[in-house]
């Protein structure tokens, strides 16, 4: 038997969970106040999973990085490989919001897209 | 002299919000100032998700909230002026500005909503002893370097403070391959929202130093490390409990000031808890026709009340227009009757005006006390009220197991359990317009946390 502990992040309350695992099944979760803190529990200890959100460089661009995010959350397990295969990308302006970055970020089959617009840079007058 | 119905100076999420409610609620001359490149505020640095889940029902990056807003600006036709700071408000309404383009100019508004956001507390306001060498960054100024310049501070990161920001960036550096130490906090308790803590320290296993400070930095040129300290309750440190961390980077993320020195500089009563103005119901200060919302009115912790509560100012200022279009000016008068849409509309008789304003026009006090520390509003005219108000308010600290309450004068109408309330979480309370009718003679609402 093993025994996980966690705070529940539904509400300011911010209970702490303790949940009895039997390998990967959930024995039983105590200390939280209502259904969402199980609930949370259960998803947590099973399969946690994260929206990851960073920036990539744009070349030609009004700004010199785009931010982004995965399309859907990830496994938690995921997030560093993530990141690492985000380190060298660059795109080219202009890039709009939900553009696709990369497609099936580190296997996860999610893809990454641009939480911003990044207009071409104006050329200059003159 | 140029003249606009509606001048909103800062175009981030508020003054945004309140644009488009404005110009929904009848007004065409609305003109928003805003002294940075783009509009949307500080929402393109939070590049992290989790806004909008109350506004739009789903998780949004804080660039992409701003993007819907900014989307329904330009849909509606609203006109703005980037890289314009604003210097100076008039008591009369005369908004100075100045840019490159067009130098210092005059706007003569009829109706101002002040939406300037707030900036960070600084080192200087802490009194932290020792050198002041590079890598002492304020925990927003980190997240603009690295989220939109795309520079990293620094490598071993030290943060003060637990507020969201400073959780949020204490990811961020992690991400991008910072080591960040730890994090310290003053107070007993985080300043920031439990899910960042959970998301951003524990998944990271960034240690949170609770009623810790730091108490010396060493270095000249550069931090090359800080010393903590546990403090007891008189948040003194204690002696014999420094511990020493080496690190190259100090982060600051201690506390939110409203950005009030225009506010200030026309007369604008200042609440000295909130740092940011005394308003009414209509979220109206002692100036009349000039609004606050945002973060200039007091510091939020969610994107989604701000828009909430700038919608209403910019509803109140659009009927401030009208009526006062409808009671003054003849030139003005038609376009009053075709835009006074479905709602009571008071604009065309003077006389039923003042009979009514004998019968009800009355101020409610609202009085904080009681571990609550301030309310927003601070007064309410019950004939000015809409059907429903949410009065916004903060606790003085963590208090479990208890009610939040209002008394009518001395009795209490409104009784509503609470688990938990914390500093960090701003409270709410709705009132209706029919529960403070019921009331004629009402001089105060008193606002109290109760423990059973």
């Amino acid at each position: 038997m093993e025994i996980k502990n966690l705070i529940c992040i539904n509400c300011p309350m911010g209970c702490a969970l303790t949940v009895e695992m039997e390998g990967q099944e959930v024995v039983s979760v105590s200390g939280n106040t209502c259904k969402r803190g199980d609930t949370y529990a259960r998803k947590e200890v099973t399969n946690p999973t994260r929206i990851v959100t960073s920036t990539v460089r744009v070349a030609g661009g009004e700004a010199d990085m785009v931010s982004v995010k995965t399309k859907e959350d990830i496994p938690k397990g995921k997030i560093a490989e993530c990141i690492k295969a985000l380190k060298d990308v660059q795109v080219q302006a202009p890039v709009y919001i939900g553009d696709v970055i990369v497609t099936d970020i580190a296997g996860t089959g999610v893809d990454i897209v641009a939480t911003k617009n990044i207009e071409l840079t104006l050329p200059l007058l003159g | 002299m140029i003249n606009y119905d509606i001048v909103i100076v800062g175009g981030g999420p508020a003054g945004l919000a309140a644009a488009v409610c404005a110009k929904q609620n009848g007004i065409d001359s609305i003109l928003i100032l805003e002294r940075d490149k783009e509009l949307g505020g500080i929402l393109n640095q939070c590049i992290h998700n989790g806004f909008g889940l109350h506004t739009f029902k789903e998780e949004l990056t804080g660039p992409e909230y701003a993007d819907r807003f900014i989307r329904q600006v330009k849909d509606l036709g609203i006109e703005y002026k980037l890289n314009t700071m604003v210097m100076e408000v008039s008591q009369d309404k005369i908004v100075t500005a100045m840019n490159r383009e067009e130098g210092m100019f005059g706007i003569q508004a009829k109706s101002v909503i002040l939406a300037m956001g707030c900036r960070e507390r600084p080192r200087g306001a802490l009194n932290i002893p020792g050198y002041r060498p590079a890598g002492i960054y304020s925990a927003g100024t980190a997240q603009r370097l690295v989220n939109m310049e795309g520079y990293m501070p620094g490598r071993e990161v030290v943060i003060l403070g637990s507020g969201d920001i400073g959780l949020i960036m204490a990811r961020r550096m992690t991400l991008e391959g910072a080591k960040v130490k730890v994090v310290a906090e003053l107070m007993p308790y985080s300043g920031g929202l439990k899910r960042n803590i959970v998301q951003c320290l524990d998944d990271y296993g960034i240690p949170l130093k609770l009623s810790h400070t730091v108490v010396d930095i060493k270095g000249k040129e550069r931090v090359e490390g800080i010393t903590l300290a546990q403090v007891d309750e008189n948040n003194r440190p204690i002696p014999g409990t420094e511990e020493f961390y080496t690190c190259d980077t100090l982060l600051l993320s201690v506390g939110l000031i409203p950005e009030n020195e225009i506010s200030r500089g026309m007369g604008v009563e200042i609440n000295p808890v909130t740092s940011g103005p005394k308003v009414n119901e209509s979220l109206e200060t002692n100036m009349e026709g000039v609004f606050a919302c945002g973060n200039v009115l007091h510091v939020h912790d969610l994107v989604d009340f701000v828009s909430e509560e700038a919608a209403a100012a910019g509803r109140n200022a659009a009927a401030y227009v009208k009526a006062a279009a409808g009671s003054g000016n003849p030139a003005d008068s038609d376009t009053v009757s075709t835009d006074a849409a479905g709602e009571q509309s008071t604009d065309n008789s003077g006389a039923v005006e003042v009979i009514k304003d004998t019968i009800e026009a009355h101020e409610i006090r609202l009085i904080p006390t009681a571990g609550v520390r301030y309310t927003v509003p601070s007064t309410i005219r019950p004939d000015h009220m809409d059907e429903n108000l949410t009065v916004r308010f903060r606790v003085g600290s963590v208090y479990k197991n208890c009610y939040v309450s209002a008394y009518f004068d001395d009795e209490r109408v409104i009784h509503r359990k609470r688990q938990v309330v914390a500093p960090g979480e701003m409270e709410e309370l709705k009132l209706t317009k029919e529960q403070i009718l019921q009331y004629p003679k009402l001089k105060t609402i008193t606002f109290k946390v109760e423990e059973e």
